[in-house]
């Protein structure tokens, strides 16, 4: 697939008369990056709530109080309470350590099967090289969700058996992208300077091919992190996720639609704050493309 | 190219079959059976009973060869939560629904996202510019059932002007199909613009504008074709994903379609259903693949496959 795509953008890039090309690029960069600011800003409250989350919050996101059972939003519970009387508002404010935790963690475990199986596929090629791709391949086409709903039905639910059914997916796309970038590499001028100079193979692709393939692949793992965010809040949602009553913001909105008639606030603030935080990611990560990868232009 | 094409249908049967296989050992790993006491009653006799009929009964090898030649001719057993119903016959009850949501959130998404990217892309950097490209990025960031919950509340909750499930006439489809649709409409936008304005810099296009051409047809025949290679590798995988339906639009608007048999096979173990569920969703994906690179020729000439 990107191997047959990659030649129509690479004419297009050269189509473009430099100058324009140039002033084009500044000005999407500049434009770019006020919306990776906010990104970046988006990204920080929501790690400073998941370390601060025991202070700002006036009650434990667990503690039930039959007695103050479905409050609508006041001043005592800004968000209100639910059906048994949690305060929301600390329950979402925790749930930011749920969905972080996700993210990063499901990342870095695609992260640690994607980049070796990738690197190994696209630098050591023949056999090792056709067995990835058949794996990486079958799994592609199976259904994301659905793949993720069969194991977490085979492992049960809970916070370990999120990450390993969000992971075992998600090391897809970083293994394609890190296989087609080394076979790239692989034939520039300065790994052949490096092979010229007697350097091993093990020395090559550890020093020269890997710095230089670091910048989209920190990308694309940045782009993930939305996508495993949603995938728990949506497991959760469904309520094969996280146990209760570990605050997950997509069981939250799960519980919140059964009541949304009447009580609209127990399925809003949670879903805004999904929103918010996967548009704070994927604000990031397309500015942090536009900072390390500028020859990919989305 | 007769010959590329063959090639990658059997590519498609062998992932079918890997899948298949993979599937199969994963439902089998699940613990516990179609018949458990805790979900129905049944004395052992009448369930050895059901276990035979079915085939359960006997080693798992022996099952997985039987599901396959059965497969082989087009027969992909019974569902087990609707007794004496088809898998096929069963899909072919609740998919109609589910490509008609898909269908309409699909053609809404294409036109819409073009349009907005289009339009974007001319007008770059103007408050229009901004408003598309924040449509875009809501629609990528808010999940469906966000979305879903969100609107219900708008629509039907507090405004009362649109119901908040079912699917009977028209007016029970704008906030499902609507739902459905801003996803993928966003993506469409984000990446035609760009790719359009790569294209509208180039040589060809300056070319264009000189002649004198009108902007329609510079639009359509020199940008559009243009941009349309990166935007079929886009929208490629949006089909099989929308076509199978979002158990989540599906479920928050209880729309009769696929999406509600995803959650209940795997939790009522209904083996043959999981089954014909997951080939169905990994055929559609292969075969969309299969397209998008046919496609490519058609937008591109220069594009060869040996």
């Amino acid at each position: 697939m990107t191997a047959q795509a990659a030649p129509g953008t690479q004419r297009l890039a050269l189509a473009l008369p430099p100058a324009a090309a140039g002033r084009r690029a500044w000005a999407r960069r500049a434009s770019r990056n006020r919306m990776a600011l906010a990104g970046a800003a988006i990204v920080a409250i929501l790690v400073l709530l998941a370390l601060t989350a025991p202070w700002i919050t006036p009650a434990r996101y667990d503690r039930p109080d039959f007695g103050d059972a479905w409050q609508f939003p006041s001043p005592r519970h800004w968000m209100g309470t639910d059906g048994v009387g949690r305060d929301l508002y600390s329950r979402v404010v925790y749930g930011s350590r749920v969905s972080l935790l996700v993210g990063l963690t499901a990342q870095t475990i695609a992260l640690g099967v994607g980049l070796p199986l990738g690197l190994s596929a696209g630098v050591l090629g023949g056999r090792v090289d056709f067995a990835v791709m058949r794996v990486v391949d079958a799994l592609t086409a199976f259904p994301q969700l659905l793949f993720a709903l069969l194991i977490m039905v085979v492992l049960g639910s809970g916070l370990g058996n999120i990450l390993l059914a969000i992971g075992l997916h998600a090391w897809i796309p970083i293994c394609r992208l890190v296989r087609a970038q080394s076979l790239r590499e692989r034939e520039q001028e300065y790994a052949e300077a490096a092979r010229a100079q007697g350097a091993g193979r093990v020395r090559i692709v550890l020093r020269h091919i890997l710095p230089n393939l670091l910048a989209p692949v920190i990308v694309a793992v940045t782009l993930g992190i939305p996508q495993a965010i949603f995938t728990e809040a949506a497991l959760s949602f469904l309520g094969i996720g996280i146990k209760p009553p570990a605050p997950s913001w997509g069981q939250m909105v799960g519980e919140g639609v059964n009541h949304i008639r009447f009580y609209w606030h127990l399925a809003l603030f949670p879903a805004v704050m999904i929103a918010f935080t996967m548009a704070g990611f994927v604000l990031l990560g397309d500015g942090l493309r536009d900072v390390l990868d500028p020859r990919a232009s989305m | 190219m007769g010959r590329y094409v063959v090639a990658r249908i059997a590519a498609i049967l062998g992932t079918l079959l890997i899948i298949s296989l993979f599937v199969f050992v994963l439902m089998h790993a699940i613990p516990g059976g179609p018949w458990d006491e805790d979900r129905m009653p049944l004395s052992p006799a009448s369930k050895a009973n059901l276990l035979r009929s079915f085939g359960l009964d006997r080693p798992l090898w022996q099952q997985y060869l039987l599901y396959l030649w059965n497969a082989a001719h087009l027969n992909f057993g019974v569902s087990y939560q609707r007794p004496g119903e088809s898998v096929i016959s069963l899909l072919g009850h609740v998919w109609p629904v589910t490509m008609h949501l898909g269908g309409m959130a699909l053609g809404i998404a294409l036109l819409g996202g073009l349009g907005l990217g289009v339009g974007a892309a001319l007008r770059q950097n103007t408050p229009a510019d901004y408003l598309a490209t924040g449509v875009a990025v809501f629609g990528l960031v808010a999940p469906h059932f966000v979305l879903g919950s969100l609107l219900i509340l708008l629509f039907s909750t507090l405004l009362g002007w649109l119901p908040a499930g079912g699917w009977d006439t028209p007016r029970h489809w704008i906030l499902p199909t609507f739902t459905y649709s801003l996803a993928p409409l966003g993506v469409v936008a984000r990446y035609a613009r760009v790719s359009i304005l790569e294209v509208l810099t180039a040589d060809h296009v300056r070319t264009a504008w000189a002649k004198g051409l009108n902007a329609r047809r510079v639009v359509l025949r020199h940008v559009l074709r243009n941009a349309m290679i990166p935007l079929i590798t886009i929208i490629g995988p949006l089909v099989p994903d929308l076509l199978t339906g979002s158990l989540f639009v599906e479920g928050i608007f209880r729309v009769p379609g696929l999406g509600h048999y995803f959650v209940t096979s795997v939790y009522d173990r209904d083996y043959p259903m999981i089954m014909g569920l997951v080939l169905l969703g990994t055929l559609l994906i292969s075969a969309t693949y299969l397209l998008s690179d046919l496609l490519y020729l058609v937008a591109d000439p220069r594009i060869r496959y040996v």
